[in-house]
Protein backbone atom coordinates (compact mmCIF):
# COMPACT_ATOMS: atom_id res chain seq x y z
CA UNK A 1 0.00 0.00 0.00
CA UNK A 2 1.52 3.15 -0.81
CA UNK A 3 1.78 6.15 1.69
CA UNK A 4 -0.02 9.71 0.88
CA UNK A 5 2.90 12.47 1.58
CA UNK A 6 1.25 14.32 4.56
CA UNK A 7 2.05 18.64 5.14
CA UNK A 8 0.29 20.63 7.12
CA UNK A 9 1.47 23.56 10.20
CA UNK A 10 1.27 21.67 13.52
CA UNK A 11 0.91 24.45 16.39
CA UNK A 12 2.51 27.01 14.38
CA UNK A 13 5.49 24.47 12.95
CA UNK A 14 5.13 22.70 9.07
CA UNK A 15 5.13 19.54 9.77
CA UNK A 16 5.61 16.99 6.94
CA UNK A 17 4.87 12.76 7.12
CA UNK A 18 3.80 9.69 5.59
CA UNK A 19 0.70 8.71 6.50
CA UNK A 20 -1.18 5.22 5.16
CA UNK A 21 -4.64 5.53 3.08
CA UNK A 22 -7.44 6.17 5.75
CA UNK A 23 -5.35 7.49 8.52
CA UNK A 24 -6.95 9.67 10.99
CA UNK A 25 -5.42 12.83 11.94
CA UNK A 26 -5.00 11.65 15.84
CA UNK A 27 -3.27 8.48 14.88
CA UNK A 28 -1.21 10.94 12.54
CA UNK A 29 -0.48 13.00 15.61
CA UNK A 30 -0.16 10.84 17.85
CA UNK A 31 2.30 8.49 15.98
CA UNK A 32 3.64 10.39 13.42
CA UNK A 33 4.42 13.74 15.10
CA UNK A 34 4.89 12.43 18.82
CA UNK A 35 1.86 15.24 19.85
CA UNK A 36 0.01 13.54 22.70
CA UNK A 37 -2.06 15.91 23.60
CA UNK A 38 -4.68 14.92 21.66
CA UNK A 39 -7.01 12.02 23.50
CA UNK A 40 -7.94 8.64 21.60
CA UNK A 41 -11.70 8.34 23.23
CA UNK A 42 -14.62 6.62 21.69
CA UNK A 43 -13.29 6.57 17.79
CA UNK A 44 -16.86 7.32 17.00
CA UNK A 45 -16.78 11.48 17.36
CA UNK A 46 -18.71 10.79 20.74
CA UNK A 47 -16.26 11.99 23.66
CA UNK A 48 -14.66 14.80 22.18
CA UNK A 49 -11.12 13.95 23.85
CA UNK A 50 -9.36 14.11 20.84
CA UNK A 51 -10.55 17.61 19.94
CA UNK A 52 -8.20 20.01 17.76
CA UNK A 53 -8.48 23.08 15.64
CA UNK A 54 -8.14 23.33 12.29
CA UNK A 55 -8.08 26.40 10.45
CA UNK A 56 -9.55 28.15 14.14
CA UNK A 57 -12.59 25.37 13.76
CA UNK A 58 -13.01 22.96 16.04
CA UNK A 59 -13.11 19.45 14.27
CA UNK A 60 -12.87 15.92 15.45
CA UNK A 61 -9.10 14.49 14.49
CA UNK A 62 -10.34 10.89 15.23
CA UNK A 63 -12.81 11.36 12.55
CA UNK A 64 -10.70 13.84 10.18
CA UNK A 65 -8.96 11.73 7.44
CA UNK A 66 -5.74 12.73 7.82
CA UNK A 67 -4.85 13.66 4.32
CA UNK A 68 -7.85 16.29 4.52
CA UNK A 69 -5.34 18.37 6.74
CA UNK A 70 -3.00 18.76 4.53
CA UNK A 71 -2.13 22.99 4.06
CA UNK A 72 -3.85 23.42 6.52
CA UNK A 73 -3.12 24.86 10.20
CA UNK A 74 -4.13 22.31 13.00
CA UNK A 75 -3.90 23.41 16.63
CA UNK A 76 -3.42 21.16 19.73
CA UNK A 77 -3.26 21.78 23.34
CA UNK A 78 0.68 21.14 23.20
CA UNK A 79 0.62 24.91 21.26
CA UNK A 80 -1.72 26.11 23.71
CA UNK A 81 0.85 27.23 26.49
CA UNK A 82 3.70 30.13 25.60
CA UNK A 83 6.92 28.86 26.66
CA UNK A 84 6.50 28.44 30.56
CA UNK A 85 3.55 30.57 30.44
CA UNK A 86 -0.07 28.46 30.54
CA UNK A 87 -2.56 30.01 28.85
CA UNK A 88 -5.41 31.77 30.78
CA UNK A 89 -7.42 29.10 29.88
CA UNK A 90 -5.31 26.60 31.88
CA UNK A 91 -4.96 28.27 34.69
CA UNK A 92 -8.41 28.74 34.84
CA UNK A 93 -8.74 25.01 34.70
CA UNK A 94 -6.09 24.51 37.27
CA UNK A 95 -7.76 27.29 40.01
CA UNK A 96 -11.00 26.42 39.74
CA UNK A 97 -9.80 22.23 39.42
CA UNK A 98 -11.67 21.52 36.25
CA UNK A 99 -9.66 18.17 35.57
CA UNK A 100 -9.46 15.33 38.06
CA UNK A 101 -8.04 12.02 35.97
CA UNK A 102 -7.64 14.36 33.15
CA UNK A 103 -8.21 12.39 30.27
CA UNK A 104 -11.17 14.74 29.08
CA UNK A 105 -9.35 18.06 29.44
CA UNK A 106 -7.45 18.15 25.91
CA UNK A 107 -10.50 18.21 24.03
CA UNK A 108 -12.44 20.85 26.97
CA UNK A 109 -9.45 23.24 26.13
CA UNK A 110 -9.95 22.93 22.68
CA UNK A 111 -13.90 23.27 22.75
CA UNK A 112 -13.25 26.17 24.99
CA UNK A 113 -10.19 27.67 22.80
CA UNK A 114 -12.99 27.55 20.06
CA UNK A 115 -15.56 29.64 21.87
CA UNK A 116 -13.42 32.36 23.12
CA UNK A 117 -11.60 32.59 20.20
CA UNK A 118 -14.85 33.68 18.27
CA UNK A 119 -16.69 35.25 21.60
CA UNK A 120 -14.66 36.66 24.63
CA UNK A 121 -17.45 36.77 26.99
CA UNK A 122 -19.76 33.83 26.58
CA UNK A 123 -22.73 32.88 28.32
CA UNK A 124 -22.85 30.47 30.89
CA UNK A 125 -25.32 28.80 27.93
CA UNK A 126 -23.22 29.52 25.27
CA UNK A 127 -20.14 27.59 27.19
CA UNK A 128 -22.61 25.02 28.15
CA UNK A 129 -23.29 24.64 24.06
CA UNK A 130 -19.69 25.09 23.10
CA UNK A 131 -18.45 21.92 25.56
CA UNK A 132 -21.51 19.67 24.40
CA UNK A 133 -19.63 17.52 22.61
CA UNK A 134 -17.11 16.56 25.32
CA UNK A 135 -17.55 13.91 27.84
CA UNK A 136 -16.65 14.45 31.25
CA UNK A 137 -16.81 11.10 33.72
CA UNK A 138 -15.12 12.93 36.70
CA UNK A 139 -15.91 16.57 37.56
CA UNK A 140 -19.59 16.70 36.78
CA UNK A 141 -18.89 19.77 34.42
CA UNK A 142 -19.55 22.59 36.65
CA UNK A 143 -15.82 23.30 37.71
CA UNK A 144 -15.37 23.21 33.86
CA UNK A 145 -18.12 25.56 33.12
CA UNK A 146 -16.70 28.09 35.69
CA UNK A 147 -13.16 27.64 34.61
CA UNK A 148 -14.04 29.07 31.38
CA UNK A 149 -15.90 31.26 32.39
CA UNK A 150 -13.34 32.45 34.80
CA UNK A 151 -10.80 32.74 32.26
CA UNK A 152 -13.08 34.69 29.71
CA UNK A 153 -13.31 37.10 32.34
CA UNK A 154 -9.47 37.80 33.15
CA UNK A 155 -8.87 37.44 29.61
CA UNK A 156 -11.16 40.32 29.64
CA UNK A 157 -9.05 41.99 32.36
CA UNK A 158 -6.13 41.70 30.54
CA UNK A 159 -7.00 43.16 27.68
CA UNK B 1 -6.41 -2.02 7.46
CA UNK B 2 -4.92 0.58 5.23
CA UNK B 3 -7.53 1.79 2.35
CA UNK B 4 -7.29 3.38 -0.53
CA UNK B 5 -8.03 7.22 -0.74
CA UNK B 6 -9.08 8.50 -4.12
CA UNK B 7 -9.69 12.39 -4.04
CA UNK B 8 -10.98 13.73 -7.46
CA UNK B 9 -11.51 17.44 -8.15
CA UNK B 10 -14.87 17.08 -10.11
CA UNK B 11 -17.89 15.35 -8.81
CA UNK B 12 -18.31 13.44 -12.12
CA UNK B 13 -15.19 11.55 -11.45
CA UNK B 14 -15.89 11.25 -7.73
CA UNK B 15 -19.79 9.69 -8.56
CA UNK B 16 -17.63 7.47 -11.62
CA UNK B 17 -14.89 6.11 -9.13
CA UNK B 18 -17.98 4.97 -6.30
CA UNK B 19 -20.29 3.23 -8.62
CA UNK B 20 -17.73 1.61 -10.59
CA UNK B 21 -15.90 0.17 -6.93
CA UNK B 22 -18.77 -1.97 -5.02
CA UNK B 23 -16.35 -1.36 -1.92
CA UNK B 24 -15.99 2.13 -2.01
CA UNK B 25 -17.41 4.88 -0.08
CA UNK B 26 -18.20 8.60 -0.23
CA UNK B 27 -16.43 10.61 2.32
CA UNK B 28 -17.82 13.53 3.17
CA UNK B 29 -17.36 15.23 6.46
CA UNK B 30 -16.15 11.97 8.01
CA UNK B 31 -18.59 11.58 10.85
CA UNK B 32 -19.97 8.30 9.50
CA UNK B 33 -17.06 6.55 7.02
CA UNK B 34 -14.35 7.38 9.77
CA UNK B 35 -16.20 5.95 12.25
CA UNK B 36 -16.60 2.61 9.93
CA UNK B 37 -13.03 2.81 9.78
CA UNK B 38 -12.05 3.22 13.16
CA UNK B 39 -14.34 0.30 13.91
CA UNK B 40 -12.46 -1.57 11.32
CA UNK B 41 -15.46 -1.88 8.80
CA UNK B 42 -13.52 -4.19 6.54
CA UNK B 43 -16.55 -3.42 3.59
CA UNK B 44 -14.82 -0.28 3.15
CA UNK B 45 -11.41 -0.75 0.98
CA UNK B 46 -12.15 2.12 -1.11
CA UNK B 47 -12.29 6.23 0.33
CA UNK B 48 -13.58 8.58 -2.37
CA UNK B 49 -13.87 11.87 -2.14
CA UNK B 50 -14.75 15.61 -4.22
CA UNK B 51 -12.74 18.81 -3.79
CA UNK B 52 -15.08 19.77 -5.79
CA UNK B 53 -16.56 23.43 -4.64
CA UNK B 54 -19.96 22.74 -6.23
CA UNK B 55 -20.75 19.96 -4.06
CA UNK B 56 -20.77 23.09 -0.77
CA UNK B 57 -22.85 25.45 -2.39
CA UNK B 58 -25.49 27.27 -1.06
CA UNK B 59 -28.16 29.16 -3.30
CA UNK B 60 -31.26 31.12 -1.12
CA UNK B 61 -31.78 33.16 -4.12
CA UNK B 62 -35.52 32.07 -4.95
CA UNK B 63 -38.15 30.23 -2.68
CA UNK B 64 -36.47 27.10 -3.90
CA UNK B 65 -33.40 26.66 -1.52
CA UNK B 66 -30.52 24.54 -2.90
CA UNK B 67 -27.85 23.20 -0.76
CA UNK B 68 -24.87 21.45 -1.74
CA UNK B 69 -24.48 17.70 -0.29
CA UNK B 70 -20.77 18.76 1.29
CA UNK B 71 -22.32 21.97 3.03
CA UNK B 72 -21.85 21.40 6.86
CA UNK B 73 -24.37 22.24 9.86
CA UNK B 74 -22.14 24.85 11.13
CA UNK B 75 -22.68 26.50 7.26
CA UNK B 76 -26.20 26.25 7.40
CA UNK B 77 -26.26 27.60 11.07
CA UNK B 78 -24.40 30.64 9.52
CA UNK B 79 -26.44 30.97 7.02
CA UNK B 80 -29.86 33.65 8.07
CA UNK B 81 -31.69 32.71 4.86
CA UNK B 82 -31.29 29.29 6.29
CA UNK B 83 -33.28 30.17 9.43
CA UNK B 84 -35.59 27.85 9.02
CA UNK B 85 -33.15 24.67 9.35
CA UNK B 86 -31.58 26.51 12.31
CA UNK B 87 -33.41 24.00 15.09
CA UNK B 88 -32.67 20.94 13.15
CA UNK B 89 -28.84 22.20 12.35
CA UNK B 90 -27.99 22.95 15.71
CA UNK B 91 -30.17 19.54 17.69
CA UNK B 92 -27.37 17.72 15.89
CA UNK B 93 -23.95 16.76 18.01
CA UNK B 94 -21.86 19.20 19.50
CA UNK B 95 -19.87 22.05 17.81
CA UNK B 96 -17.34 20.04 16.16
CA UNK B 97 -19.66 17.33 14.85
CA UNK B 98 -21.45 20.37 13.03
CA UNK B 99 -18.13 21.32 12.16
CA UNK B 100 -17.85 18.68 10.22
CA UNK B 101 -21.31 16.49 9.34
CA UNK B 102 -22.77 17.59 6.36
CA UNK B 103 -26.22 17.61 4.45
CA UNK B 104 -25.69 14.62 1.91
CA UNK B 105 -24.26 12.89 4.80
CA UNK B 106 -26.83 13.45 7.06
CA UNK B 107 -28.96 11.40 4.48
CA UNK B 108 -27.18 8.20 4.58
CA UNK B 109 -26.88 8.51 8.43
CA UNK B 110 -28.76 5.12 10.46
CA UNK B 111 -31.09 5.45 12.71
CA UNK B 112 -30.92 7.37 15.93
CA UNK B 113 -29.30 9.72 13.47
CA UNK B 114 -30.38 11.68 10.62
CA UNK B 115 -32.30 14.41 12.47
CA UNK B 116 -31.54 16.63 9.44
CA UNK B 117 -33.30 14.13 7.03
CA UNK B 118 -36.09 14.56 9.21
CA UNK B 119 -36.49 17.65 8.91
CA UNK B 120 -36.01 17.88 5.16
CA UNK B 121 -38.46 14.59 4.75
CA UNK B 122 -40.86 17.18 6.08
CA UNK B 123 -40.25 20.04 3.61
CA UNK B 124 -40.63 17.18 0.84
CA UNK B 125 -37.09 17.87 -0.21
CA UNK B 126 -35.52 16.60 -3.27
CA UNK B 127 -32.60 14.88 -3.94
CA UNK B 128 -29.96 15.27 -6.71
CA UNK B 129 -28.01 12.17 -7.20
CA UNK B 130 -25.25 11.30 -9.93
CA UNK B 131 -25.18 7.81 -10.58
CA UNK B 132 -23.52 5.61 -13.08
CA UNK B 133 -26.28 6.78 -15.65
CA UNK B 134 -25.99 10.47 -15.33
CA UNK B 135 -27.97 12.83 -12.64
CA UNK B 136 -31.17 13.00 -11.71
CA UNK B 137 -33.11 14.22 -8.42
CA UNK B 138 -35.69 12.46 -6.52
CA UNK B 139 -38.10 13.26 -3.88
CA UNK B 140 -36.43 12.58 -0.72
CA UNK B 141 -38.99 9.73 0.58
CA UNK B 142 -38.07 7.99 -2.50
CA UNK B 143 -34.36 8.04 -1.80
CA UNK B 144 -35.00 7.26 1.66
CA UNK B 145 -37.02 4.60 0.73
CA UNK B 146 -33.93 3.00 -1.48
CA UNK B 147 -30.98 4.17 0.86
CA UNK B 148 -29.06 1.55 1.09
CA UNK B 149 -28.66 0.88 -3.04
CA UNK B 150 -27.76 4.62 -2.83
CA UNK B 151 -24.43 3.92 -1.71
CA UNK B 152 -22.81 3.90 -5.19
CA UNK B 153 -24.63 6.90 -5.88
CA UNK B 154 -23.06 10.11 -5.18
CA UNK B 155 -25.77 12.99 -3.53
CA UNK B 156 -24.79 16.04 -4.96
CA UNK B 157 -27.38 18.47 -3.29
CA UNK B 158 -30.98 18.71 -1.29
CA UNK B 159 -33.21 21.35 -2.31
CA UNK B 160 -36.85 22.62 -0.75
CA UNK B 161 -39.26 25.16 -0.81
CA UNK B 162 -39.30 27.56 2.33
CA UNK B 163 -42.02 27.00 4.08
CA UNK B 164 -44.80 28.76 3.74
CA UNK B 165 -44.62 30.77 6.50
CA UNK B 166 -42.00 30.67 10.21
CA UNK B 167 -44.90 28.85 11.63
CA UNK B 168 -45.66 26.40 9.33
CA UNK B 169 -42.85 24.52 9.91
CA UNK B 170 -42.14 22.83 13.21
CA UNK B 171 -39.37 20.49 14.73
CA UNK B 172 -38.58 18.80 17.67
CA UNK B 173 -36.10 16.67 18.63
CA UNK B 174 -36.55 14.68 21.92
CA UNK B 175 -32.88 13.77 23.93
CA UNK B 176 -32.32 12.26 26.93
CA UNK B 177 -29.20 14.77 27.63
CA UNK B 178 -29.12 18.28 26.40
CA UNK B 179 -28.30 20.25 24.62
CA UNK B 180 -26.46 17.12 22.77
CA UNK B 181 -27.94 13.53 22.96
CA UNK B 182 -28.86 11.07 20.66
CA UNK B 183 -32.55 11.12 19.34
CA UNK B 184 -35.08 9.32 21.48
CA UNK B 185 -37.57 10.42 18.73
CA UNK B 186 -37.48 13.35 15.93
CA UNK B 187 -40.27 15.34 14.66
CA UNK B 188 -40.78 17.67 11.88
CA UNK B 189 -44.12 18.86 10.38
CA UNK B 190 -44.85 21.45 7.71
CA UNK B 191 -48.38 22.54 7.90
CA UNK B 192 -49.70 25.19 5.29
CA UNK B 193 -52.42 26.53 6.11
CA UNK B 194 -55.13 27.99 3.27
CA UNK B 195 -58.00 29.59 4.64
CA UNK B 196 -57.61 28.86 7.71
CA UNK B 197 -57.16 24.94 7.05
CA UNK B 198 -54.31 22.92 6.48
CA UNK B 199 -53.51 21.95 3.36
CA UNK B 200 -50.89 19.76 2.19
CA UNK B 201 -49.70 19.02 5.87
CA UNK B 202 -46.24 16.95 5.73
CA UNK B 203 -45.20 15.23 8.98
CA UNK B 204 -41.76 13.18 9.41
CA UNK B 205 -40.81 11.31 12.35
CA UNK B 206 -36.90 9.80 13.16
CA UNK B 207 -36.08 6.78 15.04
CA UNK B 208 -39.82 5.52 14.41
CA UNK B 209 -38.61 3.09 11.59
CA UNK B 210 -34.99 2.03 9.81
CA UNK B 211 -35.50 5.15 8.29
CA UNK B 212 -36.93 8.37 8.51
CA UNK B 213 -40.46 8.14 7.39
CA UNK B 214 -43.93 10.24 7.34
CA UNK B 215 -46.63 9.58 9.58
CA UNK B 216 -49.39 9.83 7.13
CA UNK B 217 -52.23 8.55 8.95
CA UNK B 218 -51.62 12.12 11.03
CA UNK B 219 -50.94 14.47 8.38
CA UNK B 220 -54.48 12.62 6.82
CA UNK B 221 -55.99 13.50 10.37
CA UNK B 222 -55.10 17.42 10.08
CA UNK B 223 -55.88 17.42 5.93
CA UNK B 224 -58.58 20.25 5.59
CA UNK B 225 -59.42 21.13 8.93
CA UNK B 226 -57.98 23.88 11.45
CA UNK B 227 -55.46 23.01 13.62
CA UNK B 228 -57.64 22.96 16.73
CA UNK B 229 -57.71 20.71 19.66
CA UNK B 230 -60.09 17.92 17.98
CA UNK B 231 -57.42 18.21 14.97
CA UNK B 232 -54.34 17.91 16.97
CA UNK B 233 -55.78 15.07 19.18
CA UNK B 234 -57.01 13.79 16.13
CA UNK B 235 -53.28 13.73 14.63
CA UNK B 236 -51.37 12.47 17.74
CA UNK B 237 -54.00 9.87 18.29
CA UNK B 238 -52.82 8.21 14.70
CA UNK B 239 -48.76 9.04 14.90
CA UNK B 240 -48.32 5.13 16.01
CA UNK B 241 -49.89 4.28 12.76
CA UNK B 242 -46.93 2.67 10.35
CA UNK B 243 -44.52 3.25 12.75
CA UNK B 244 -41.74 0.13 13.60
CA UNK B 245 -39.46 1.93 16.09
CA UNK B 246 -36.52 -0.62 17.16
CA UNK B 247 -35.09 -0.90 21.05
CA UNK B 248 -31.79 1.22 21.79
CA UNK B 249 -29.80 2.63 24.35
CA UNK B 250 -31.70 5.73 24.26
CA UNK B 251 -35.36 4.32 24.24
CA UNK B 252 -37.11 0.91 23.89
CA UNK B 253 -39.48 0.77 20.83
CA UNK B 254 -42.84 0.25 23.35
CA UNK B 255 -41.64 3.79 25.40
CA UNK B 256 -41.02 5.34 21.47
CA UNK B 257 -44.57 4.40 20.92
CA UNK B 258 -46.18 5.79 24.05
CA UNK B 259 -44.04 8.86 23.52
CA UNK B 260 -45.04 9.64 19.74
CA UNK B 261 -48.34 11.22 19.97
CA UNK B 262 -47.27 13.24 22.94
CA UNK B 263 -44.59 14.51 21.40
CA UNK B 264 -46.70 15.31 18.18
CA UNK B 265 -49.37 16.94 20.43
CA UNK B 266 -46.82 19.38 21.73
CA UNK B 267 -45.21 20.31 18.01
CA UNK B 268 -48.97 20.55 16.46
CA UNK B 269 -50.13 22.81 19.53
CA UNK B 270 -46.86 24.94 19.21
CA UNK B 271 -46.23 24.31 23.07
CA UNK B 272 -42.81 23.59 24.10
Amino acid sequence: MTKTPLQFRHNGRDVAVFVDGGVNLLVALRELIGDMTPKFGCGQGGCGACSVLIDGELHLSCLTLAETANGRAVETLDGMKDGPNLHPLQRAFMEQFAAQCGYCTPGMLMAAKALLDRNPSPTRAEVIEAISGNICRCTGYEPIINAVLAAATSGRARA
Amino acid sequence: MPVTVKTFASFGEAASALSSDRSARYLGGGTLVMRALNEGDISISTVVRATDQALSRIDVASSRVTIGAGVTFARVLAERELAFLHAPARSIGGPAVRNMGTVGGNLFAPSPYGDFTVALLALDATVSVQGGLGARDMPIEEFLQSRERQSGALVLAVSCQRPASADAFRYRKIARIKPKGGSVITLAAHLPVSGGRVSGARIALGSMAATQIRARAAERALEGRALDDSAVSAAAAAATEGVSPADNALGSAWYRREIVGVHLRRLLSGLE
